[in-house]
């Protein structure tokens, strides 16, 4: 460990520091839980946790598939329907003239709070009301990317496409769409891990008895700690599969744009 | 230098007003210029004289509020249409996300040319401008040089019998430019392309031109117009020639002769 090499780790280091983190992380988790006994008793240690994970993995891995089905059916919806108003908006001033103060609006309501209303307008067994809720969440990160990509498009392309007799249909498909397709990427990003969250806070608010928010509740309440934390160990496990998926489009699509 | 083809650009008493916010400005106004098939024109004059202004016209980037512009006997919206022309600009204005052969492909990909032939004629202008070993490379592989080659690349895809340039080596060193000085000509003598070229240094204007139109700004117009006739190979020994100092300094008069206030002296 000599001190001079300035701000730039070495490569192994950035792997080995993550993981150092980690261990300390972990061994104190032990320490105050299992050998000082110190920790609330709602805190378990973390391999009691780990043990509940893998023994009632079935059952988890059963709501875990409820909750990101409900996430990806609001990201996947919520996104679509994004993507076409912002081409609108982009396409046509009036129309953008509109949504703007709607989509402001929309940004801030605290979306999770109108979970109640929708479970009572949708039905207790639907699970329509937390789609919804994903939905509307992952809406307003991708109209605002995509609006913002369709308006990137540098004058000198535009004049290369007119210059060549590009036909509108030519000019979107093959400059003003790969243009905006990075901005896209990154309001799915953003979007993704909003729709996983708002999915899975929605299930505290009522709905059907399925899920991981349902679980975690249903469990903290009647003291089983350790399946409680199992389950949310479940949630973050859907919300690192949405991420890196979401992480990975991002980087195939900003691969490049420079120059 | 009459012949039986129609001339490549015919303007006839073309103006130019641009409404802004802070009302009118006459970008051009009162511009009568022939250029015929094959002949290399270069326009020069300093900032505001319309000179990017008239080769947007010419591209149909723009359009004239009065008078008369033909390309080849049609009108410009016809011949952009007609991929009668081709373009370069200061910026290369390469689509970053295609690579070399992709970009160079994107007229003929428009005019809706199937990939195999396509791929025929880029290898055709790869090896015109020298870039066969770069096709598959993206453009922020390449060099402000080898990017501008590109581009020209691009604007002689579909064969044009016009070649529009607005400052096409402006940004480059000084190295560069001269080379690629060199090779446009020699492109130029190849393909037999009319060539409308726009710059504010008069050496590479008379370096590559058969005519030189001197423009001056507030209203921009054209003042002069200076034959160069260097005929015969344009190469390093022209630069070095008293000939082309005459010309050099023939169309410095004709520039500050003509001009009424400066701009740098604001």
């Amino acid at each position: 460990m000599t001190a001079a090499e300035p701000r730039t780790l070495p490569g192994w280091a950035r792997y080995v520091a993550p993981i150092v983190v980690g261990v300390i992380g972990f061994a104190l988790w032990m320490l105050y839980t299992s050998v000082l006994g110190a920790a609330p008793r709602m805190l378990p240690d973390p391999v009691s946790i780990l043990q509940e994970l893998v023994a009632r993995w079935d059952i988890i891995w059963a709501d875990m598939m409820v909750t990101g089905t409900n996430a990806l059916v609001g990201l996947l919806v919520g996104s679509a329907i994004a993507i076409v108003l912002a081409a609108l908006a982009a396409a046509a001033r009036p129309f953008d003239g509109m949504t703007a103060p709607l989509v402001a609006a929309l940004a801030v309501v605290p979306i999770v709070a109108i979970t109640p209303v929708l479970n009572t307008m949708f039905g207790a067994s639907s699970q329509f009301g937390r789609q919804a809720v994903a939905g509307l969440a992952a809406f307003i990160p991708v109209f605002v990317n995509v609006l913002r990509g369709l308006r990137q498009t540098r004058a000198v392309h535009r004049d290369v496409f007119r210059a060549s007799g590009a036909t509108p249909d030519q000019t979107f498909r093959l400059l003003t769409f790969p243009t905006a397709l990075p901005y896209l990427t990154t309001g799915l990003r953003l979007a993704s891990s909003l729709a996983v969250i708002s999915a899975l806070v929605a299930e505290y608010f009522g709905g059907p008895a399925e899920g991981i928010g349902t679980a975690i509740a249903t469990y903290a309440k009647s003291g089983r700690a350790d399946l409680a934390w199992a389950y949310v160990a479940g949630g973050i496990l859907i919300g690192l599969a949405f991420f890196l998926v979401a992480s990975l489009l991002e980087r195939l699509a900003s691969r490049r744009t420079s120059a | 230098m009459t012949s039986a083809l129609p001339a490549a650009v015919k303007a006839t008493g073309v103006d130019k007003v641009f409404t802004g916010s802070r009302g009118e400005v006459v970008a051009l106004t009162g511009v009568d210029l022939e250029v015929a098939a094959g002949e290399f024109v270069s326009l020069i004059g300093p900032s505001g004289c319309g000179k990017s202004t008239l080769l947007r016209l010419i591209a149909d980037l723009e359009t004239t509020s009065a008078g008369h512009l033909e390309i080849f006997g049609k009108s410009a919206s016809q011949a952009r249409q007609d991929q009668d022309y081709g373009i370069a600009f200061q910026q290369a204005g390469l689509l970053p996300w295609r690579t070399v052969r992709d970009n160079i492909g994107l007229p003929l990909q428009l005019r809706g040319q199937d990939r195999r032939r396509r791929a025929d004629r880029v290898s055709e202008l790869t090896a015109l401008v020298g870039l066969e070993e770069f096709v598959d490379h993206y453009p922020d592989q390449l060099s402000g040089g080898m990017q501008q080659r590109v581009a020209i690349a691009r604007a002689l895809a579909s064969e044009p019998r016009l070649l529009l340039m607005d400052e096409p080596f402006g940004a480059l060193d000084e190295m560069t430019r001269e080379y690629l000085q060199s090779e446009l000509t020699r492109i130029a003598a190849e393909t037999k392309a009319a060539v409308v070229f726009v710059t504010h240094s008069i050496p590479e204007a008379v370096f590559l031109s058969d005519r030189v139109v001197v423009m001056s700004p507030r209203p921009g117009r054209i003042t002069d117009v200076v034959t160069v006739g260097l005929d015969g190979q344009r190469d390093e020994a022209l630069r070095e020639s008293p000939a082309y100092f005459e010309r050099v300094t023939a169309v410095r008069e004709a520039l500050h002769g003509t001009q009424v206030d400066r701009p740098n002296e604001r």
